[in-house]
């Protein structure tokens, strides 16, 4: 294009306690063009982003100009005066909650939902991975595939991939019965099996996190027991006791009630298994704590440069490994995870994927909450489906149904019914 | 991959981030400590500084309490009014011939007592700790007078004096009792599990119930560990004074514990804070208290100074904290 580049960075590196999440990154935006920055979570777009509105400042050594002049140093009130404008699609809840992040300069912003129906809009999708620029697309040469492909590095042809064996229907891990709250749940009862990724779908407001936080004993109920490894849970006041009987839950919503984003990677990890590793008298046990939240730092391939940093600093899907390895310390027999690959970047996802299968294959009972029906289909071996605060049916396992999307949405919906009730 | 060549520079710079949380406000306090040094020849001098520190040593035990509190986003303004009430106890206690020196444990006693009270209502009935312990200032303040018959208690032969006028090994008892309790707060903190549950409900109190922690024990233990903190702030102002007024001890104590702590760069918001940053906050107020007086500074002029000061030197903090986020 002979066009002059309204905006153009060069050259852009950013340091972050000593990781470096931008690596000498460019960017090139001519008038009236609409251009796609893509990349996976924590493949630093927003940095990026951040750098242009003023948030952050670049490391020494890149520059930026706007309509070919210079502008050495990027304040919040000179990105404003130069008219650049960021509105990030998760405000304040999650900025990098979604895969695609849509930014448009100039008088015009537009919201992306699907990597496809980006595709339409922009003109130009640039990719980074990493930190680093990976490529670019112009128009003709985007899809779906090909862009995902750029994004993570590698192909994802089996991505969802139950790999654990089949469970053993007769070995019972949890025995739910007659849970009901009266209100969002109505009176709910179901057994998982050692081994087994259960799934429950349903609609939004259908009761099942209610229904979780109920088996978690996170909110009051007015019936219902549990039975854990054959033992009835007698005391189930609070989540504490859930935790001490063997069941854990991960929150749907990490920010507001998973982490302490104030507070260590490291101790994040250990908050729970602290307890029962303690010396006489409540002293904590460090070496144990220390080796702990290494290896699990490890085996989780939890992206971070050491323990000690604050988890408020990680990526979505950092964060929700580290406090998926908070819970897994605890040697739960049942793990309850309410939407756990919501605001995870892909490579993320596949990872707590490839966790849920060994779990399973260890012989954990696992209850996943999704709202991503592809996600159900593809880890759940069972899946129940939830409506109006009842457990309606139930697809896969032993009900002689197949688990379908057509089903499931059919069964959630009430789409089945001849008769509406009114 | 990438995170093989970050891992060495990050042990730096996170050595460098932590050297700056930790320092915190010391720079102020080496400022204060050279300019009355400057300013006035009386101000250096081994007499004054460890008068400095007694004076320092009361507000420090108030400010460790007030430390735990804070971390969990609480507040406690009774201590002042419970450092009164117990300080009366423990000077009656003193006065039974056999046992005097269960005053020491009847002053501790009490003051956690009504840290208990405090810790119940705010635990149990989830009532707002500001609202709490604003009531508890004008009700314990009024159980105070009200024990001592609105008359000051007075004990010559007070069995524990040596706290308030002895020294261990050249080491004033005062000095020694408030870097204990310094110690003790920060192996609380650092060292245990309840440590780690105060910076967990300060943090997110909603992720610590879920993570199993009993909120209700936290809050518990550290209205508790206030109030009796400020029980044995009592034992140490009575064992100075010989005597105990419920109407005049400890007024507005809670004001400069909570300054303290303030400038210790601890975060109201909770979930943020280290003891060691109180103790230089304590000695910072105290510093400036005495390098006033030092310097003939009226009593009029010492209250706003000190008001600017606080309040200047958080907002620096502020100010350079903002600088170094990354």
């Amino acid at each position: 294009m002979s066009l002059e580049p309204l905006l153009e960075m060069q050259g852009i590196s950013k340091t972050f306690n000593g990781l470096r999440v931008l690596n000498s990154v460019g960017l090139k935006v001519f008038p009236g063009e609409i251009h796609a920055l893509m990349g996976e979570n924590g493949a630093g777009k927003s940095t990026l982003m951040k750098i242009l509105s003023g948030a952050y400042q670049a490391d020494p050594g890149g520059e930026i100009r706007i309509d070919g002049q210079p502008v050495p140093t990027f304040t919040p009130a000179t990105a404003k005066a130069l008219g650049i404008a960021v509105i990030y699609q998760e405000l304040s809840l999650c900025p990098n909650l979604s895969v695609a992040e849509n930014i448009y300069l100039g008088r015009e912003l537009r919201r992306g939902w699907t990597i496809d129906r980006k595709g339409m809009q922009a003109g130009c999708v640039e990719v980074l991975r990493d930190g680093q620029y990976v490529g670019e697309l112009t128009r003709d040469a985007l899809s779906a595939e090909v862009l995902v492909k750029m994004m993570v590095g590698r192909d994802l042809s089996g991505f969802y991939k139950k790999e654990h064996a089949a469970y053993n229907p007769g070995n019972v891990v949890m025995r739910v019965r007659d849970m009901a709250d009266g209100k969002h749940v109505r009176h709910c009862s179901f057994d998982l099996h050692a081994g087994e990724v259960l799934g429950i779908a349903g609609l939004v407001g259908a009761g099942r996190t209610e229904l979780a936080r109920l088996i978690f004993a996170a909110d009051p109920r007015t019936s219902g027991t549990l039975e854990v490894v054959g033992k009835t849970v007698t005391q189930l006041r609070n989540p504490a006791d859930a935790i001490r009987a063997g069941v854990v839950y991960l929150t749907e919503d990490r920010k507001a009630q998973g982490l302490f984003l104030d507070m260590s990677v490291a101790d994040n990890i250990n908050v729970c298994a602290c307890v029962p590793d303690a010396h006489a008298g409540g002293v904590l046990d460090r070496t144990h704590a220390a080796q702990r939240s290494n290896d699990a730092i490890r085996s989780l391939s939890i992206r971070v440069a050491s323990g000690k940093v604050s988890v408020g600093s990680l990526s979505g899907g950092n964060q929700q490994k580290v406090l998926l390895a908070r819970l897994l310390e605890v040697k739960p027999h049942v793990l309850i995870l309410d939407e756990p690959t919501r605001g995870v970047d892909i490579g993320s996802k596949s990872e707590i994927y490839r966790i849920i299968n060994q779990l399973a294959q260890a012989g954990v009972g696992i209850v996943v909450i999704s709202s991503e029906l592809p996600e159900i289909i593809g880890t759940c071996d069972r899946v129940l489906i939830m409506r109006e605060g009842q457990l309606v049916a139930e697809v896969g396992g032993a009900s002689g149904h197949a688990i379908s999307q057509e089903r499931i949405i059919d069964l959630a919906t009430g789409g089945d019914q001849v008769v509406a009730h009114g | 991959m990438a995170e093989v060549n970050v891992a060495t520079t990050t042990g730096k710079a996170e050595r460098v981030r932590e050297l700056m949380r930790t320092v915190g406000m010391l720079p102020v306090l080496v400022l204060l400590l050279v300019g009355f040094a400057l300013a006035s020849e009386n101000f250096l001098t081994l007499q004054n500084l460890s008068i400095i520190t007694q004076q320092a040593s009361v507000n420090v035990v108030l400010a460790a309490g007030m430390t735990f509190v804070i971390l969990t986003a609480g507040i406690d303004l009774s201590v002042g009014a419970i450092l009164a009430a117990s300080a009366v106890v423990a000077l009656q206690a003193s006065m039974s011939p056999q046992f005097g020196m269960f005053g020491i444990a009847a002053g501790v006693g009490f003051g956690l007592l009504l840290g208990l009270v405090n810790g119940g209502l705010i635990a149990f009935m989830r009532l707002p700790p500001f609202i709490v312990t604003l009531g508890a200032l004008t009700a314990m303040r009024g159980l105070a007078r009200l024990l001592a018959d609105d008359k000051t208690v007075f004990n010559p032969d007070l069995p524990f004096a040596f706290i308030g006028n002895d020294s261990i090994l050249g080491v004033p008892w005062l000095v020694v009792i408030a870097v204990a309790v310094v110690a003790l707060s920060w192996f609380i903190l650092r060292r245990t599990v309840m440590g780690v549950q105060i910076y967990s409900v300060g943090g997110n109190p909603e992720a610590a119930r879920l993570s199993g922690i009993k909120v209700w024990k936290v809050l518990l233990f550290v209205y508790a560990m206030s109030g009796a903190l400020a029980g044995l702030g009592a034992v140490m102002s009575a064992s100075r004074l010989f005597a105990a007024n419920g109407l005049q001890l400890g007024q507005s104590y809670e004001l400069d514990a909570i300054a303290a702590v303030i400038l210790g760069g601890t975060s109201f918001t909770g979930g943020v804070g280290t003891i060691g940053g109180t103790l230089i906050g304590a000695l910072i107020i105290a510093v400036l208290t005495n390098g006033l007086v030092l310097l003939g500074v009226s009593d009029i002029w010492q209250y706003i100074i000190k008001g600017i000061v606080i309040i200047g030197a958080v907002a620096l903090d502020r100010y350079r904290q903002s600088g170094a986020r990354t």
